[in-house]
C-alpha cells in the first residue's frame, strides 16, 4: 500500500513502499517474459502521459506497461498540443482531468511541475522526471536491476558517476538507494557537482578513481552538450579522458561490478563504448526493468485509488 | 478637494495609551486638531473630537517604507496605488517610496508626477516616488536626476536589476551627489544568479531547483560599497538577505563609507526550506536563505549595521504565481504582514524594545533617505499608528486590501497588530 495518491519522488517515499513496488515488479516481469503479455489489472482504467520533454524510453515504457495490463493509454506531447498555444501547465492539467483520467504521468523541464499538477487534479499523478528535481521510476527500475543481479540492495557501494547537478536520476537514486541500505558515493567535475549533497546521504567527490574502486555498481549519467558550452568543463575530450566510465578506471571496481547507465548514452564521452557493452554492462535489462517496475507502480496506484475513492 | 480629506477633517483623541512621543514614551492622550499633533500627555479633553481608546496599545510614529512596489503606471492587475495606499495604510504606514520598475519606467518627470498625482487623489498617506537610475532601467544612460528631484524623487534606484556596469554605477553615485540623491543598489550580479531560483545550499539541491549563490548579492555589495566610498556618495543597499552581505556593510560603515542598508521583514523569518512543495509564494528577489543567514540579519539589525527595515512589497496576480517554480514571478505582497512579522520575531522574542523596533520602522527609513520623519510632538504632521501589542491573529490572503495575494505566511498566526492608521490627521486605517 502506497501512503500517497501520487508518485512524485523518492524523497518522501518510505523504504517499505519502496520494497513492495519492487517485490509487485518481480510479478510483473514474469508477464512482460511470457508469449501473453496481458493482465486484467487495469481494465476500464485511462492513463495519460503528458511529456513535455522528449523521450524514448520513459514515455513507450509507460505505454506499454498500461498496454500490457488493458488499461487505455493516451499520450500528450506539449510540442503537438495545446501548451504550443500557450496554455499553461494546470489549464492544461485540468483539462486532460475531465476526460477521464485515472492517472497522469508528467514529464517536465521544470522541477516541481509535477506537485503542482497534483495539488491541481483529481487523477494520481506520476512524476515521468521534473527538471532537475527527481525521476522516481528511473531509480525504482535501477534499484530492481541491482536486486536482481546482485542479490540485494543492502550493503551494496553504488557509484553514480558524472553531471549530479543536474541529474534528477541521481537524486532519486540516492534518496532510493540509501534508503534501502545501500551507500552511495557520486562523483564528478567540482563544477557538475550540487552544494551540500553530502547532507542527502550520499558522499561526494571529484575522484572518479575513489569512487569506482570496490563499487559494486557503477552508474554512468549523460553528459550534454549545452554544459559544455556553458563552461562546466572544458570539452568532451577532457571529460572523457578525466571523469568518463573507461575500461581502465572499471577494472577499479569489484570483480563483477554491474555498468548501469539510464540512457540515453554519448559513447565516448561519460561511458566508453568498451564498457557500455561490456559483459557486465546492464543497460538494456534496465530497460526491460522499466516496463515492469512502472507496471507495479500503475497497479498499486490503481488499486489503492479504488480503496480510497470507495 | 483630495478625496482622503472629503470627510472634514475632525478632532481626534486618542486616549490613554502608551505614546511613543518624541521626547520619550509615556502614558496619556493625544489630540489631534487640523491634520496636526494639538497636545501630547495627561488628560486631554475635546468636545466634539472622535475619541479612540487606546489603552493597553502602543500609539507610534506613522511607519515608513522606502521600499515597496505599487505598479501603476502599467501593471494594475498586481496593483495600483489606490489599493496600494489602502494596504501600505492597513499595515500600519504613512509614508511609502515606491519602485521605478512600472510600466512605462518611473524615469522621466512626467512618470513621477503622474504618481504623485494618482498618490494624492488616493489620499492622505504620502507616496514618494523613487526614480530610476538608468534610462528604461537599462544600465546605460542616467536619468534627468536634477528634475526628477524637483519634481518629488526621493531617491535613484534601478531596483529589479543591479547597474551592471561598475563604470556607470560610479557615474550614478557621483552625478546623484550633486542632487542629493541616494542611489539605492539592488545587488544581483546577473551572471552568478545563472537562472537560479532559491537559495543554493542543502534546500535547492534536495528539492532539484536551480540555486543562487549568496555571492551574487555579496559581491555587487562589496562593489557598490567600494563605489560609493571612492565617490564619497550616499548609497543605500537594498534587501540585504545574507549574513555575508551584512558584514561586508558593516566593515563599509566602519571604514567611513557613506552606506546605509535595509533588510525585509520576510528575511526575518521564513528560510529556503519553506520552498518544500514548489509553492510560488516562496519565490522572491533575492530569496529566502538559511536559518543562519537570518539570525545574523537580526544581529545586524540590532547593531545598527542594518539600518532599517523596508517591505520590499511586490504584489503579484494569482496568474503570476500560479505557475511552475521557475516560470512564477518573485516577490512577496508584504505590506499588510510586515509590521506583525517583525514585532513577532523581535519583539515577542525579547530580542527588540518596542522603542528599538518603531525606530527601525519609521524614524530610521525616513533618516536615511533624509525624508520628513514622523515625529509625535506638538505641531507635527498626525501621521500616527495604533497598535495592540497582545493581539495574535492568522494571516488570511483573502482578507488583504492589496490586490496582491502572493504571501508565504498564509495560515501563520503572528503578533501585534496595527488597529488604526491616521495619515495627516485622517484616519486612513480602522482595524476590527
Amino acid at each position: 500500500m502506497l501512503s500517497s495518491k501520487h508518485m512524485l519522488g523518492l524523497r518522501n517515499t518510505s523504504t517499505g513502499e519502496i520494497q513492495e513496488i519492487l517485490d509487485t515488479a518481480e510479478l510483473m516481469k514474469i508477464v512482460i517474459t511470457s508469449n501473453n503479455k496481458k493482465t486484467p489489472h487495469l481494465q476500464g482504467r485511462s492513463i495519460m502521459t503528458v511529456f513535455y520533454e522528449n523521450s524514448t524510453r520513459t514515455r513507450l515504457s509507460f505505454e506499454l506497461a498500461c498496454k500490457y495490463m488493458s488499461g487505455t493509454a493516451s499520450n500528450m506531447a506539449a510540442s503537438s498540443s495545446s501548451v504550443a498555444k500557450g496554455e499553461s501547465l494546470i489549464d492544461t492539467a485540468r483539462t486532460l482531468d475531465v476526460m477521464g483520467t485515472d492517472i497522469m504521468i508528467l514529464r517536465h523541464p521544470m522541477s516541481g511541475a509535477p506537485h503542482i499538477m497534483a495539488r491541481n487534479v483529481n487523477a494520481a499523478v506520476i512524476n515521468a522526471g521534473d527538471g532537475t528535481n527527481e525521476h522516481p521510476t528511473q531509480a525504482l527500475l535501477d534499484m530492481y536491476t541491482m536486486r536482481e543481479k546482485l542479490g540485494g540492495i543492502k550493503g551494496l557501494r553504488v557509484a553514480i558517476v558524472g553531471d549530479i547537478r543536474h541529474s534528477r536520476v541521481a537524486r532519486s537514486n540516492v534518496y532510493g538507494l540509501t534508503k534501502m541500505g545501500a551507500s552511495v558515493v557520486a562523483a564528478g567535475p567540482p563544477t557538475l557537482l550540487p552544494p551540500e549533497m553530502e547532507a542527502l546521504g550520499c558522499s561526494l567527490t571529484d575522484r572518479v578513481d575513489d569512487a569506482i574502486r570496490g563499487a559494486d555498481v557503477v552508474m554512468g549519467l549523460r553528459i550534454q552538450l549545452e554544459r559544455q558550452k556553458k563552461g562546466l568543463f572544458p570539452s568532451m575530450r577532457e571529460y572523457h579522458r578525466y571523469f568518463g566510465l573507461t575500461e581502465e578506471r572499471m577494472a577499479l571496481a569489484r570483480d563483477g561490478a554491474l555498468v548501469m547507465h539510464p540512457g540515453p548514452v554519448n559513447r565516448g564521452v561519460e561511458i566508453s563504448t568498451e564498457v557500455a557493452d561490456s559483459k557486465e554492462s546492464v543497460i538494456n535489462e534496465q530497460v526491460t526493468n522499466g516496463v515492469a517496475v512502472r507496471m507495479a507502480l500503475l497497479f498499486m496506484l490503481t488499486r489503492q485509488r479504488t480503496e480510497v475513492d470507495l | 478637494m483630495m478625496k482622503g480629506t472629503i470627510n472634514p477633517v475632525s478632532n481626534i483623541l486618542i486616549k490613554g495609551g502608551r505614546v511613543l512621543a518624541s521626547g520619550g514614551t509615556t502614558e496619556g492622550d493625544v489630540l489631534i486638531a487640523g491634520g496636526r499633533i494639538e497636545a501630547i500627555g495627561g488628560e486631554q479633553r475635546a468636545d466634539g473630537a472622535d475619541v479612540i481608546q487606546a489603552a493597553g496599545l502602543w500609539v507610534v510614529p506613522g511607519l515608513v517604507d522606502i521600499h515597496c512596489h505599487l505598479r501603476e503606471p502599467g501593471f494594475e492587475h498586481k496593483e495600483d496605488i489606490a489599493s496600494g495606499v489602502a494596504a501600505a495604510a492597513k499595515g500600519g504606514f504613512t509614508t511609502v517610496c515606491c519602485m521605478a520598475n512600472t510600466n512605462p519606467v518611473n524615469d522621466n518627470a512626467v512618470v513621477t508626477e503622474f504618481i504623485k498625482r494618482r498618490a494624492e487623489e488616493a489620499g492622505p498617506v504620502r507616496v514618494l516616488p523613487v526614480a530610476a537610475v538608468t534610462k528604461g532601467l537599462m544600465g546605460e544612460e542616467l536619468t534627468e536626476m536634477g528634475e526628477l528631484r524637483e519634481v518629488g524623487a526621493v531617491a535613484v534606484s534601478d531596483d529589479g536589476k543591479s547597474v551592471r556596469n561598475a563604470q556607470r554605477m560610479r557615474l550614478a553615485l557621483s552625478y546623484a551627489k550633486c542632487f542629493g540623491l541616494v542611489v539605492i543598489s539592488h545587488p544581483e550580479d546577473e551572471d552568478l544568479v545563472d537562472g537560479g531560483l532559491m537559495n543554493e545550499g542543502y534546500w535547492s539541491t534536495a528539492l532539484g531547483l536551480p540555486g543562487t549563490t549568496r555571492a551574487a548579492e555579496e559581491t555587487i555589495i562589496a562593489r557598490d560599497c567600494m563605489l560609493a566610498a571612492l565617490e564619497n556618495a550616499r548609497l543605500h543597499v537594498a534587501h540585504v538577505s545574507t549574513a555575508g552581505g551584512a558584514e561586508i556593510i558593516r566593515q563599509a560603515k566602519r571604514a567611513g563609507a557613506p552606506v546605509t542598508c535595509e533588510t525585509a521583514p520576510h528575511y526575518l523569518y521564513a528560510t529556503d526550506e519553506w520552498a518544500q512543495g514548489y509553492d510560488a509564494n516562496t519565490k522572491v528577489n533575492p530569496p529566502l536563505r538559511t536559518v543562519g543567514d537570518r539570525d545574523a540579519l537580526i544581529e545586524a539589525l540590532k547593531d545598527g549595521t542594518i539600518d532599517c527595515i523596508a517591505t520590499d512589497h511586490a504584489p503579484h496576480h494569482l496568474d503570476d504565481k500560479n505557475v511552475e517554480y521557475a516560470l512564477a514571478a518573485s516577490g512577496i505582497s508584504g505590506f499588510e504582514t510586515a509590521f506583525s512579522i517583525c514585532w513577532t520575531v523581535l519583539v515577542k522574542s525579547g530580542r527588540f524594545t518596542p522603542e528599538q523596533l518603531f525606530d527601525k520602522l519609521s524614524l530610521s527609513p525616513a533618516r536615511v533617505l533624509g525624508i520628513d520623519a514622523p515625529a509625535l510632538e506638538v505641531g507635527s504632521r498626525a501621521d500616527i499608528t495604533i497598535i495592540d501589542p497582545e493581539a495574535e491573529w492568522t494571516v488570511d490572503p483573502s482578507k488583504f486590501l492589496s490586490r496582491g495575494k502572493n504571501t508565504p505566511f498564509a495560515g501563520r498566526t503572528l503578533s501585534g497588530e496595527v488597529k488604526r492608521t491616521i495619515a495627516g490627521g485622517v484616519v486612513v486605517y480602522r482595524g476590527e
